[in-house]
């Protein structure tokens, strides 16, 4: 096995789904079954994925295979660039992405059954698949970018997908839009960077980066760089303040919610804060764990309260998603990776096992309407609950290690540099999540049914639908990651396929722990060969996270079991009256249960505060550039009365008195002009003569 | 005796001329004004032989032979028709106006 077949499979990987989705797309009115060609694109998508992961993890785990062709040239040294970027991360992501799009491909195929647009769906994940491939693939952040629009146009389309409820239709628009205030960040990004490197390659930023160059040589131009790129990643993963949209995009069909809005498009956000990890100055990175730390705690305060089974895996999301970047803020980057992953099978199990209760309940989303469907459908309540566990945090679990990854780090973080907030605020969420899941469970598939038609009518689902929660649940559990099931530290995952990430931002612009001490001091030389800063985490820093281990994981465990006791408490045995304790706090419950007012606050003022600029927009066309073109209109009027009048009485006037002035000459002269023969002969006889007399 | 020389003829000539502007001037009978335009053209032939038998000669020293006397005679048939015609056109106007008085004959005037 060579490079150069990994980077024909990738090629492979990447166009199979568009070809699926032109062909899926062109056919799709003609032949009925076409649908049947793109899940069959997506099996060999898939195998392709697995092959490239074993592959360059059995063969190539230390290369970073870089393909590039050029695109455009500018100038003669400014070379726009097509590439491929293949290193371990490129080829798990892919991985998941491919496994994820492929399960919810056959999933789909039963739950989307007896649309009338069954096949444009279909084409609609191919495209989503393609462009989500391409962001993951690429060396080159315009790709990337154009990638990134891709995703959010695919997003736009599926969310909409069923157009004629207009709220699935706002619900897309509002998607669209929301995420174009975040690429509008990212894209300022890009142009600083483009502007100082005149690249847009990863690596050649990097390597610059590392040989002192940084933008407008100045420390806060490269933190500003790293927090606009950053936007785009709160504007597709979700993170607050823009995290409005994700809720609202549970309007679309369950599987693309799986798949888009759960396990891969909102986990390119932190892909891309993956990616650019280098570039980030302590600053930016503290911005990041902010706006995590937001992220995963307002959502899991309004997960609590929701009712509709979505809408509380929807919030649940945000909230695992602003852990991720939370352990990107806190430099856990292997963690944020490893929960991005782990996320991303739990999650998408959850959503296609809500889609497979709500396609058993008929459409039934409100959880106040089901209950002891655990009889009926046992094996998406087993799949359930198995990621259920996963997202709380209960041992053997993948999710346990990869929270409990993000918590000790939290905690080290603490330690190191005093910030206990991102550690306290990780444990309170953790509490919340696992509180939030078990409500949701207990009363979805526990208890007595309470809308007794729906439940008589529900059955369990088809094979298709059972088989990809049962691949997801599996993939769930520990054995996959590591062979020790409380401690990722030691397993494959983290030791041998996510690397160590190479830091380039400035030492004195980072935090202390991630000064690369050893690089500065014996590898000075190596380093001016090549940008690969290898060590970047000092000893202080794997003392603190060693510390941090025991402690954070006990505590994790125990917030979990709280959480899950808690809510077994409520609900399972009721030995709280919910509606009395929610009754006494009335204010906070209705303050979550309307979502913190976050939509309505920005409909009082972005939205309404657009309407009144168009207004004032509007009224300043009305009057002042409408008046204007009324103005020149009566200004012209004016003169042409004017003009009018001169042509009327001076030109005019000249002419008449021309014609007067004639008729008086000729009044004159009629008189020489007798008639009479005799007298014109005495005149011209006179002429003569005088005539004679003058020559 | 004094010999006939050319500035008798001339002297005919102009007294006939003189005649003739008098009558075309004076006489309002169109018949009359006529008659005026015959002396005026007699009066010119007159003039004509006067020159060719007394006028000056050519660079060659002769005289110009016979021109005057051939244009002399190509003004009287050039009169006999002007008078055929002119009296032709007096008719007619007598015709049409019954009157050969050309004060009244002013309608072009209008």
């Amino acid at each position: 096995m060579t490079e150069s077949v990994l980077i024909n499979i990738s090629l492979a990987i990447l166009f199979l789904p568009l070809f699926g989705f032109v062909v899926t797309l062109l056919l799709g009115k003609k032949v009925k079954s076409i649908y049947l060609f793109e899940v069959f694109i997506l099996t060999i998508v898939l195998i392709s994925a697995i092959v490239l992961a074993f592959g360059k993890l059995s063969y190539f785990i230390d290369h970073k295979i870089v393909s590039e062709i050029e695109w455009f040239r500018l100038t003669d040294t400014i070379v726009i660039k097509l590439g491929f970027l293949i290193d371990n991360l490129t080829v798990l992501m892919l991985f998941v992405v491919a496994l994820i799009s492929a399960l919810v491909h056959y999933f789909s195929v039963a739950y989307m059954k007896g649309d009338e647009r069954y096949n444009r769906y279909f084409a609609y994940l191919g495209i989503f698949t393609f462009s989500m491939n391409g962001i993951v693939l690429t060396n080159n952040i315009l790709m990337m970018y154009i990638f990134w629009e891709l995703v959010g146009l695919s997003s736009y389309l599926l969310i909409g997908f069923w157009f004629e409820k207009k709220s699935a239709a706002d619900a897309g628009k509002k998607a669209f839009l929301v995420n174009r205030i975040g690429d509008l960040g990212m894209f300022a990004g890009i142009l600083i960077l483009f502007l100082t490197y005149n690249t847009f390659s990863f690596d050649t930023i990097f390597q610059s980066i590392s040989a002192g160059k940084i933008p407008f040589n100045s420390e806060f131009w490269l933190t500003l760089t790293g927090i606009l790129l950053f936007m785009g990643a709160v504007g597709k993963s979700a993170q607050f303040p823009l995290h409005v949209w994700l809720p609202d995009a549970m309007e679309g069909p369950t599987p693309v919610s799986a798949l888009i809005h759960a396990a891969t498009m909102v986990a390119a956000g932190v892909y891309l804060t993956v990616r650019i990890f280098g570039l980030l100055t302590a600053d930016a990175m503290m911005f990041i764990a902010v706006i995590g730390m937001l992220s995963a705690f307002i959502p899991a305060t309004i997960a609590l309260t929701q009712n509709d089974i979505k809408k509380v895996l929807a919030y649940s999301t945000v909230s695992q998603l602003g852990y991720m970047v939370m352990a990107l803020g806190v430099g856990a980057y292997k963690f944020a990776f490893f929960h991005l992953v782990t996320h991303a099978f739990f999650k998408a199990c959850l959503f296609l096992g809500s889609g497979s209760v709500i396609h058993a309940m008929h459409h039934e989303q409100d959880i106040r309407n089901m209950g002891g469907l655990r009889k009926k459908l046992p094996l998406t309540y087993a799949t359930f609950l198995l990621s259920s566990l996963a997202i709380s945090g209960i041992p053997l679990t993948s999710g346990f290690l990869s929270k409990d990854g993000i918590l000790a780090s939290a905690f080290a973080f603490g330690s190191l540099t005093g910030y206990w907030i991102f550690a306290v605020v990780g444990f309170l969420v953790a509490l919340l999540t696992a509180f939030y899941m078990f409500r949701l469970i207990i009363i979805t598939f526990h208890g007595e049914p309470r809308d007794h038609h729906k439940y008589d009518h529900a059955h369990e689902s088809p094979f298709v639908m059972a088989m990809p929660l049962v691949v997801l649940a599996g993939l769930s559990i520990f054995i996959w990651y590591t062979p020790n099931p409380i401690s990722a530290d030691q397993g494959w995952f983290l030791t041998k396929w996510i690397e160590t990430p190479e830091l380039h931002a400035p030492n004195s612009t980072r935090f202390d722990f991630m000064q690369s001490e050893v690089v500065a001091e014996t590898q000075q030389v190596a380093e001016h060969n090549s940008s690969h800063g290898e060590i970047t985490y000092s000893e202080k820093y794997t003392e603190a996270m060693h510390s941090a281990h025991y402690p954070a994981m006990f505590l994790s465990l125990f917030v979990a079991i709280a959480g899950i006791l808690t809510a077994f408490v409520f609900y399972q045995w009721k030995k709280v009256n919910v509606e009395k304790l929610t009754a006494s706090i009335k204010p906070l419950y209705n303050f979550s249960l309307n979502k913190w007012y976050i939509d309505e606050f920005y409909h009082k003022t972005f939205v309404a505060g657009l309407l009144g600029l168009s207004k004032i927009i509007y009224w300043f066309d009305a009057t002042i550039v409408d008046g204007i073109v009324n103005g020149s209109a009566t200004v012209t009027r004016a003169i042409s009365t004017f003009t009018g009048a001169f042509d009327k009485y001076v030109v005019d006037g000249l002419v008449n008195f021309m014609a007067y002035l004639s008729g008086f000459i000729g009044l004159i002269f009629r008189r020489i002009q007798t008639g009479k023969v005799q007298t014109y002969i005495v005149l011209v006889i006179f002429s003569i003569i005088i005539l004679f007399f003058f020559f | 005796m004094m010999e006939v020389g050319l500035n008798h003829f001339l002297v005919v000539s102009t007294l006939l001329f003189s005649m003739g502007i008098y009558a075309i001037v004076t006489r309002k009978n169109a018949i009359m004004v006529l008659m005026g335009v015959e002396l005026i053209l007699n009066s010119a032939n007159i003039n004509f032989i006067a020159f060719s038998q007394f006028g000056n000669r050519g660079i060659d020293g002769n005289l110009f032979g016979l021109h005057g006397h051939l244009i002399a005679l190509f003004v009287i048939v050039l009169a006999a028709a002007e008078a055929a015609i002119a009296l032709a056109i007096v008719l007619n106007i007598y015709k049409t106006l019954s009157t050969v008085n050309i004060d009244e004959i002013d309608n072009l005037k209008d």
